[in-house]
């Protein structure tokens, strides 16, 4: 939309005048004290720019003109303000990233990336550094936060369809803006360097070297072995150390923020250009007359239209659509932004308040864990991992984000864009899949803790042939099947889309849980924690 | 009336399709090609970068000193090393204790040897019983250096089945 706001600056109808004629009244040292008086107003003024946001046109030229602001349009179309539109989650995971980068920069303060103390630095964070405890948990949960909020930010745009034409794009940055979430959140872990770390760095460098699971099995390592060149890049010596650490530290510190941030432009950035946020076809009638309360500045019919096809595609703006329907953002959008917000730090610090991040026994290189696990969010992969290293680490993973990066591009369909469950079957075709995807996982699960797995009835069995069937690959085809179908019956790739994407939430879910509470010592099943034999 | 015989000799061009202007197609594509070199040249500098000419790696070889009253099949675990030393008649041997898997260490007990991490299972010559690990423990070279003292190698794996005569 072209916007009817002259570009910020001079108020609009002053001259500008010479330097000389603004000049304070009065002579030499007069005029000099009188300059000094006034420069707090004028400081002022010229750090606003367009003089103080009083007006809805001096707001929206204050927004137009701010670098801070100026990633929002200077008006927010009702639709948008909805709670039930956004719930806004992509800025609450904003909002957590910031804690993390502010919280985490303090922390650099006293940590110290060195096998020898960087335990120690921990330690002395939670024990002696004023605060430190109470910012190293704002740190873990508003990390934790973040990916929870990532996710369901995913979902949200998933099942609106807000992904489509002109946002395919945008819906691939954020795929990479989940893989960096995640990155960081599992280098950050390693960074205390107490049990945990130290086996989930042994894990992690394994999971990069699984290739080899592939070229071993082909008798190719000797002359091809990519697995082995990336866990080298990971650890840079053969061996976990002083290498290791500081390498992870600066991808969680240096080299991942970077990304996320130079991603985090690009994905604003598109919103703004691909339309803002993805809004139903017949978005003026969802929204009906605006409250007269909140005074609109368009008028209700427009006088005039503007023809624009030149200059934009897609509709001409404001012609036999009735009012805009849009609202001034400062301060419409800024109240729920701020809402938002300070919700996300309420929850940060209120889980801070109550539960203390964790620091285990110091790494210790002769005694794994029993069982090792990862934080709850990688349970589910490592219960895939538990089924095949390169498949569970690396090859389904691979598959799941390859798969949501298609969607986009598969689905060109355009019925339920903006809608909640939007595209054929709707709800229902969703809740029906969630009922195949956990009956799917619930299943294949059971079926591999009730009955073990190939191995166990064939002992020579090639190891090619586990790493091609196992719980995770198997799980995995069921679910591209039974997504297929759907493409077929409701002839649409649409439908399709939302199966997969329920069944691949219902998968997470249920991995996650079972590798939480149903797995203990040795990875065995075990029905409660409280069964777990004492060792 | 006279024409100009430069003109007259150009094609005709519209506005749209200037001339070509050799000098600065030289300057550019000079620009594009150093340009791609120096990407080149970074790039493959910069691969280097990750692996330092001398990796120091702790030693692999140490020598083990087994209990007198060691049964056959029991595991001596050397400290500070991932390897467990069996002997029985035959000789001594070494198995290592790195899951093939994902790298954590195994524990020894009766029934072979178990993976805490993601649930491997090996039998006590170190092959799979069940679990994800692709592959079975490797044997390691031991060689006798004294009466009851013996050499592992770590670094070096031999066939399932090598004993080192005590």
């Amino acid at each position: 939309m072209i916007s009817e706001i002259p570009p910020a600056g001079q108020p609009q109808g002053l001259p500008v005048q010479p330097a000389t004629d603004q000049a304070s009244p009065g002579s030499g040292v007069g005029r000099f004290l009188e300059d000094l008086r006034r420069f707090p107003q004028r400081f002022t003024a010229s750090a606003l720019r367009s003089g103080a946001p009083t007006t809805d046109r001096s707001r929206s030229s204050f927004v137009f003109g701010n670098l801070f602001l100026h990633l929002h349009a200077v008006r927010v179309h009702r639709w948008t303000l909805r709670w039930a539109t956004t719930w806004g989650l992509g800025l609450a995971a904003t909002a957590a990233f910031l804690l993390t980068l502010v919280t985490g920069v303090l922390l650099m303060f006293y940590y110290k990336p060195y096998p020898s103390v960087a335990y120690d630095s921990i330690k002395d964070i939670h024990f002696v550094v004023p605060t430190g405890l109470f910012i190293r948990n704002i740190h873990r949960w508003a990390a934790q936060v973040m990916v929870v909020v990532v996710l369901l930010h995913m979902a949200r745009v998933f099942y609106t369809a807000a992904y489509r034409a002109p946002r395919e794009y945008n819906w691939v940055m954020g795929m990479g803006l989940l893989v960096v979430t995640l990155g960081l959140s599992f280098t950050g872990y390693l960074l205390p360097w107490d049990q945990l770390a130290y086996w989930a760095i042994t894990i992690g460098a394994n999971i990069a070297q699984s290739p080899r699971e592939l070229t071993d099995a082909l008798g190719i390592t000797s002359v091809f072995d990519p697995g082995g060149l990336q866990k080298f890049i990971l650890l840079g010596s053969e061996d976990i150390g002083e290498e290791a650490l500081i390498r992870f530290y600066l991808l969680h510190v240096m080299i991942l923020p970077l990304a996320l941030a130079g991603l985090m432009g690009v994905h604003f950035w598109r919103i703004r250009k691909d339309g803002g946020v993805a809004k139903p076809a017949d978005v003026n009638q969802r929204v009906g007359r605006m409250d007269p309360e909140i005074y609109p500045v368009f008028t209700e019919t427009p006088a005039k239209t503007y023809h624009l096809a030149a200059v934009v595609r897609g509709r001409t703006p404001a012609i036999n659509r009735g009012p805009e329907n849009t609202l001034p953002t400062m301060p419409h959008l800024f109240y729920a932004e701020l809402a938002v917000v300070m919700l996300t730090v309420g929850i940060c610090v209120g889980l801070s308040l109550v539960w203390d991040a964790p620091l285990k026994e110091l790494a210790n290189p002769a005694v794994p864990e029993n069982p090792a696990k990862a934080p709850w969010y990688f349970l589910g992969l490592q219960e895939l991992v538990s089924y095949s290293a390169f498949m569970g680490g690396m090859g389904i993973p691979g598959i799941v984000i390859l798969g949501l990066l298609l969607i986009p591009y598969l689905d060109r369909e355009s019925t339920g864009t903006g809608e909640w469950f939007g595209g054929p079957g709707g709800l229902r075709l969703v809740l029906g899949s969630a009922a195949f995807g956990l009956a799917a996982v619930l299943g294949v699960e059971v079926f591999s803790i009730q009955f073990g797995w190939i191995r166990e009835w064939f002992p020579n069995v090639p190891q090619l042939v586990i790493t091609a069937v196992n719980p995770g690959t198997v799980l995995t085809a069921i679910y591209a099947a039974y997504s297929l179908w759907l493409v077929q019956r409701y002839n649409s790739a649409r439908a399709g889309a939302l199966g997969l994407f329920t069944c691949f939430l219902c998968g997470f879910i249920v991995l996650t849980i079972v590798g939480t509470h149903f797995r203990g010592p040795n990875w065995d099943f075990y029905w409660s924690p409280s069964q777990w034999p004492v060792h | 009336m006279t024409t100009n015989p430069t003109l007259a000799a150009a094609p005709a061009r519209s506005r749209l399709e200037p001339e070509p202007l050799p000098r600065r197609d030289f300057l550019g594509l000079s620009a594009v090609w150093s340009a791609l070199a120096a990407l080149l040249f970074a790039f493959f500098g910069a691969a280097r970068l990750p692996r330092a000419a001398v990796v120091p790696v702790a030693a692999r070889k140490f020598k083990v000193v087994l209990p007198p009253n060691l049964a056959p099949g029991e595991a001596f675990l050397p400290p500070g090393r991932s390897v467990a030393v069996f002997q029985d008649d035959q000789g001594v041997y070494a198995i290592s204790r790195v899951c093939t898997h994902l790298g954590c260490l195994v524990k020894s007990d009766a029934a072979g040897f178990q993976c805490p991490c993601h649930g491997s299972h090996y039998r006590p010559d170190g092959s799979v019983l069940k679990g994800p690990a692709p592959k079975a423990l490797p044997w390691l070279a031991v060689k006798r250096v004294a009466a009851g003292t013996f050499l592992v190698d770590e670094g070096k794996p031999v066939p399932a089945g090598t004993k080192e005569v005590a």
